[in-house]
């Protein structure tokens, strides 16, 4: 094998043995993974992903073109007939889009935070050969972080134009949905990946998540009806839930909902400070169980 | 040089026979050995990786217990012993993947547990389990693996070619890793290994699961890279690997080092020259040992057949035959470092 023109001749400093080697040397590769590590592994997910790309896309078109006829088509018509002005003044698909938009990301953070990470620790194991790799835990754990978001913002990003294209978005500033509900599908999903990563037996935990957590955020977060027409007893699930936080954050944005500043500022903070606790307890997690 | 340097030599591998082919294997281990130190003493001055007292524990349980050694540039050096001795939780602590609990550590002159990217950058790893990217194509695996060294896309793709040559797998350049069958599997974890050119190889029980056949052939690979000047680590409970591959070795047991050095000095240092293996049957065995004292230099009774350690094996035989004793088969060995570690801990490697 003769190396391309242009190609250095290294000396290997280990065995003092001197081999045409196109590979830069150790201390190369180590400054380059302690700088961009997590985009490295970032990119093996990304290629992952790509791998099943089709069905992703699918899903993303699909289900907002689905939930938007249902509701927009089906539902509104007798929703809009009754009661034109419970909410806020416009149609009910303007009001239940935002809602739709962030609870799709957070179905899709659910799927991608709980059993791709634990069988990269369990099944799979592949957060085992980067960690072999420079790569540190956290910035594995970081990259798969950065693809899920990746996907997330795409994903919203064909959301929005199905709300969009069903006329769904009144305000010019809709558009600033995709990045609410990318941030709804962290501040949910980054507290269950440190969750998933913690787990060593699968004994139909996700599936209790999906069930018991999952699915009454979305069904009392104001998500199809405002939050305030439930009674005070079941009325916190949504001031806990990343949903309903972000899906009022998303109404602003969407058609110019009106609410409190302060209120407002409580729905950015939740949001952030749920993502934030999340990155720290996966970070905690990934570097426990990678050094075993 | 690169490993597809070595163009078209493929090796007709022979199949692993055990018992008579031992000594065949043993003098072709000892021309390695005696090449090896006429071609490494130029580097001898170079230690890679230097343990001190080197200790890991678990809770209670010393996995790892103060154990010392060090690896010059281009030496294949083995820790041999049975499941559970601590061979992967010491190569885990060398790999800059677990950190130790107490002890001295350096490898290349650094220390994994402050330096553990820069350690791991001069490493290739063969893990004992598979964990390929199962969801990736095989040329995949070798290209993002590459790209965590940080390397480009124009050095990685003819470099993975090259591997995959090397590792015999071109053909499957294509297949999804699930398709391969589990030597193959072994063979793409150690081209992964090599993407980046590592002059270290950590090989945690690279043949363990695998038929005669892959062994050999992985074997063959190994040794090529050795030839290569890769300083090889490689841990096993297989003494005709450890015989094969490693210029020295350590015994370990327990999470300690019960004797080091090269195969035949080991052999030599506690064993005799031949062994002669007796069956009676289950049910003689026990009782017959009584019967056998006196002839060789030492009697191991197995349950289920009697070790005479004997310079001369056929002589010993002769002597059991005098004695008026019908053994069921016979058969007159060169020791191994089965033996070796059966001396040392009383108990054989794989149980």
């Amino acid at each position: 094998m003769t190396d391309p023109s242009g190609s250095t001749t290294e000396t290997s400093g280990t065995a003092g043995v001197t081999a045409p080697s196109r590979a830069h040397t150790p201390e190369v590769s180590a400054a380059k993974a302690r700088r961009w590590g997590s985009f490295y592994y970032a990119e093996q997910v990304l290629r992952v992903m790509w791998g099943y790309g089709w069905s992703i896309l699918m899903y993303s078109v699909g289900q907002p073109v689905a939930y938007l006829f249902a509701m927009g088509v089906g539902l509104a018509t007798l929703v809009d007939a009754d009661n034109a002005a419970a909410f806020g003044g416009v149609s009910y698909l303007a009001f239940i889009a935002p809602a739709l938009l962030v609870s799709a990301a957070v179905m899709t953070a659910a799927n991608e935070f709980t059993f791709p990470v634990m069988g990269g620790f369990k099944w799979r194991r592949t957060y085992y050969g980067p960690h072999a790799s420079p790569l540190t835990p956290q910035q594995i754990a970081a990259g798969h972080i950065i693809a899920v978001t990746l996907r997330l913002l795409l994903q919203s990003a064909i959301y929005f134009a199905a709300v969009a294209l069903f006329g769904a978005a009144p305000s010019g500033w809709g558009w600033a949905g995709i990045f609410v509900a990318t941030l709804a599908g962290l501040s949910f999903g980054l507290p269950l990946m440190a969750y998933s990563a913690s787990i060593k037996e699968d004994k139909g935990q996700f599936a209790l998540v999906m069930r018991f957590i999952v699915m009454p955020l979305f069904l009392f977060s104001g998500t199809f009806f405002p939050l305030d027409t439930l009674p005070l007893a079941v009325r916190w699930i949504g001031w806990i839930s990343p949903i309903w936080h972000s899906t009022e954050l998303g109404r602003i944005f969407s058609y110019g909902y009106q609410e409190p500043p302060v209120l407002t500022i409580v729905h950015v903070l939740v949001l952030l400070a749920l993502a934030v606790l999340g990155w720290f307890l996966t970070r905690r997690e990934f570097v426990r169980r990678l050094g075993q | 040089m690169p490993p597809s340097a070595v163009p078209g030599t493929e090796v007709q591998v022979p199949f692993h026979i055990p018992g008579p082919s031992t000594s065949l294997r043993r003098v072709h281990n000892e021309a390695i050995v005696s090449s090896n130190t006429s071609a490494g003493s130029q580097n001898k001055q170079h230690t890679v990786i230097a343990a001190q007292n080197l200790t890991k524990t678990y809770g209670d349980v010393a996995a790892v217990d103060g154990i010392s050694f060090s690896v010059p540039a281009g030496e294949s050096f083995g820790l041999l012993g049975p499941n559970g001795a601590g061979k992967s939780t010491t190569m885990k602590m060398i790999g800059a993947v677990t950190q130790r609990t107490s002890g001295e550590l350096s490898i290349m002159g650094l220390d994994p547990d402050s330096h553990g990217p820069e350690v791991r950058a001069h490493l290739g790893v063969v893990p004992q389990q598979d964990n390929l990217d199962e969801e990736l194509r095989v040329r995949d695996n070798l290209l993002v693996y590459g790209r965590y060294f940080g390397l480009p896309m124009s050095y990685l793709k003819p470099k993975a070619d090259e591997l995959l040559e090397f590792a015999q797998l071109t053909e499957k350049a294509k297949s999804k890793v699930d398709a391969l069958s589990g030597g193959m599997k072994r063979r793409l974890t150690i081209a992964r290994s090599l993407i980046n050119e590592p002059r270290i190889l950590l090989l945690d029980e690279p043949t363990t699961g695998l038929d005669p056949q892959a062994r050999h052939i992985l074997w063959d690979r190994l040794f090529r890279l050795k030839e290569q000047g890769v300083t090889l680590i490689l841990t096993t409970h297989y003494m005709d690997e450890a015989e094969q591959l490693c210029d020295r070795l350590i015994v370990v047991d327990k999470g300690r080092i019960m004797a080091e050095g090269s195969p035949a000095q080991l052999i030599r240092e506690h064993s005799t020259r031949e062994v002669l293996e007796l069956r009676f049957g289950s049910e003689r065995n026990a009782t017959i040992g009584s019967e056998l004292q006196g002839i060789g230099e030492r009697l191991e009774v197995l349950p289920d057949r009697m070790l005479i350690y004997a310079h001369d094996g056929e002589a010993a035989l002769e002597q059991v035959a005098s004695r008026g004793l019908r053994p069921l088969t016979s058969l007159v060995r060169r020791s191994s470092l089965e033996d070796v570690f059966l001396r040392l801990t009383g108990r054989s490697l794989v149980d």
